[in-house]
């Protein structure tokens, strides 16, 4: 199968767009008359649903931030009554309240079939035994993957994240073909996998892996496709948005946003306006067709760029490219703005030491000092001290053409840097303290 | 001369600089029941190598590596000195005059007096030069 549902995903532009018009104004009525916060909101921003005429009238609406979602928590934002309503989600709230998601039965099928329409454009569908390692339960990627996966007729391997040894075993011994998971998961089981004498590229059948939840990089890859034999792709989503909502295609360039579900705009996220195309800013997103939490041009707080080009596997809806950044994850380092994906980047130019980093941030006197923790490849360990410090000032050199300011290097011991089986935590900012 | 019987192997291992590291490695290797004959430590800025002469160095490396320490094997060599005034210059001068280099050196007193552990670039070269020079090389049969 090439697309689960060509009639939408091939739809030429003009008329995606058109389609797209028509949902919006839906939804801007449907606010405005059903949810008082909408609808207070509209009012100050001084704009009502007749405003809207044509699909840019989009930017005359207000904003919507995280802060909105955890002002009305747990659930004073819901569109759908308590009786609708077939699921909450919650996220884990590790800057602040946790946000509660909830679903009406439409609201998971919506969810079910962007994910069936990702999958297969990943080249997955029956035959395949998909190995759900993200967590299940009040975590989104666990359930949502789930429901995709069993959608588009493959057979789950529900092993959820955790007890890596027994997911390998299970790998070998039930043939999974794909897994989906986070990228530093997967890195943790490559890791596993080699410790108990099992290559994942010749030992299991792992063709496929649908790897988000954390950034990644183009380089990071590069290196788990030939390390571990497999075709990795990104996959984006967010709870707000449902979840795990989009996947790249077979063309491994950015994931495709689906129209008929999500209106995409990248602002400048100091101004608010449109960036040029192609330009870097903040993902934007109003959700067209959800019935329990509708979002209208919601800052996620993702940094990425879009291209609206129609793509080279046919389908014509617009790709976003993998997330380059948070705006709140910024490091602002003597006034330089950092991301740790550029970090993650730079290291991945240097063999003599491992994937795994940490950046921990001070201040000496007035300076900002920023230190880069990062493991000694086994491999390039010599006994000499001049070897090793070689490779020290190299990965300093690198790491101040990536980001153009100075960081320290601590090489460390390997293993030693702690290895996250979820969302990985990769800055200690010590200045805050 | 079998040049081979000098080639004595020194464990290295990297080690971050910070309390404890020295401690946890030669915990490992009293677990091992492996004996430190001789030993060393370089510092750098944040990190330092232990370079040892044990009597095990397989297992000293097995346990240490399983233990997650980056450790590697290198070739050294092993002079016993004179203990008087001059030795080490003896040895110094005719490795210069040769163009072997010292990468490092450290020594220990043994039961038989002082003997200097060796890390040249040239090690096979080394041997040869010292051997004909007259100096007591030690096998590395002696250590493992």
């Amino acid at each position: 199968v090439r697309s689960w549902d060509p009639r939408i995903e091939e739809m030429p532009v003009p008329e995606l767009k058109k389609m797209q018009y028509r949902l919006l104004k839906t939804l801007v009525y449907r606010l405005y008359s059903f949810s008082p916060f909408y609808h207070d909101r509209m009012m100050a921003h001084k704009v009502h649903p007749d405003d809207i005429r044509e699909l840019s009238d989009v930017r005359k609406l207000p904003f919507m931030f995280k802060k909105d979602l955890r002002d009305n928590y747990p659930d004073k934002f819901f569109t759908a009554s308590r009786e609708e309503l077939v699921r909450y989600h919650v996220s884990s709230g590790t800057t602040g309240k946790p946000t509660v998601v909830g679903y009406t039965e439409n609201d998971i099928a919506l969810w079910t079939n962007s994910l069936a329409r990702g999958l297969t454009s990943c080249g997955l569908g029956r035959g395949d035994t998909i190995q759900v390692s993200y967590g299940y339960g009040l975590f989104t990627g666990g359930l949502g993957l789930h429901y995709g996966a069993e959608r588009i007729g493959a057979t789950v391997l529900p092993t959820s994240v955790g007890n890596t040894e027994r997911q390998i075993e299970l790998m070998q011994d039930l043939g999974s073909t794909a897994i989906a998971c986070t990228p530093s998961y997967l890195l943790h089981m490559g890791e596993v996998a080699d410790k108990m004498g099992v290559s994942i590229a010749k030992d299991t059948k792992l063709r496929t892996a649908i790897l988000g939840a954390e950034p990644w990089t183009e380089k990071m890859r590069e290196r788990m496709e030939s390390w571990l034999g497999i075709k990795a792709y990104d996959i984006y989503g967010t709870s707000e948005l449902s979840g795990p909502m989009f996947t790249e295609c077979t063309e491994q360039n950015g994931f495709h946003i689906w129209s008929d579900i999500a209106l995409t705009e990248i602002i400048d996220p100091n101004t608010g306006e449109p960036v040029a195309p192609g330009e870097r800013g903040e993902l934007t997103v109003t959700i067209l067709q959800k019935e329990a939490l509708p979002m209208i041009r919601y800052r996620i707080g993702d940094i990425t760029t879009m291209d609206e080009e129609p793509c080279a596997c046919g389908r014509t809806h617009p790709r976003v490219h993998r997330i380059q950044g948070r705006v709140d994850d910024m490091l602002i380092i003597r006034g330089i703005n950092v991301f740790p994906s550029q970090v993650e980047h730079a290291l991945m130019g240097v063999p003599e030491v491992g994937q795994h980093f940490q950046i921990v941030v001070d201040r000496k006197g007035a300076l900002d000092d920023m230190m880069v923790r990062v493991e000694l490849n086994p491999a390039s360990f010599s006994d000499k001290i001049t070897d090793i410090m070689q490779i020290r000032s190299k990965v300093e050199h690198r790491l101040m053409n990536y980001l153009n300011v100075k960081a320290n290097v601590e090489l460390v011991e390997p293993g030693s840097l702690p290895r996250f089986e979820g969302k990985s935590k990769k800055v200690v900012d010590r200045r805050s303290l | 001369m079998d040049v081979k019987k000098y080639i004595v192997k020194q464990i290295s291992v990297f080690s971050e600089n910070r309390p404890g590291r020295l401690a946890a490695i030669a915990h490992a290797l009293g677990e091992e029941n492996v004996n430190i004959l001789a030993f060393s430590i370089a510092e750098a800025d944040g990190f330092g190598v232990v370079r040892a002469l044990v009597d095990h160095p397989e297992t000293a490396k097995k346990k240490l590596t399983a233990l997650g320490f980056n450790v590697a094997f290198t070739d050294v060599i092993a002079v016993r000195m004179k203990d008087k005034p001059g030795g080490l210059y003896e040895i110094a001068k005719l490795l210069g005059d040769a163009n072997i280099n010292i990468e490092y050196s450290y020594a220990y007193s043994g039961r038989e007096g002082a003997v200097l552990i060796l890390r040249v670039d040239h090690v096979e070269e080394a041997i040869e030069k010292i051997g004909a020079y007259g100096a007591e090389l030690i096998e590395s049969k002696v250590f493992h």
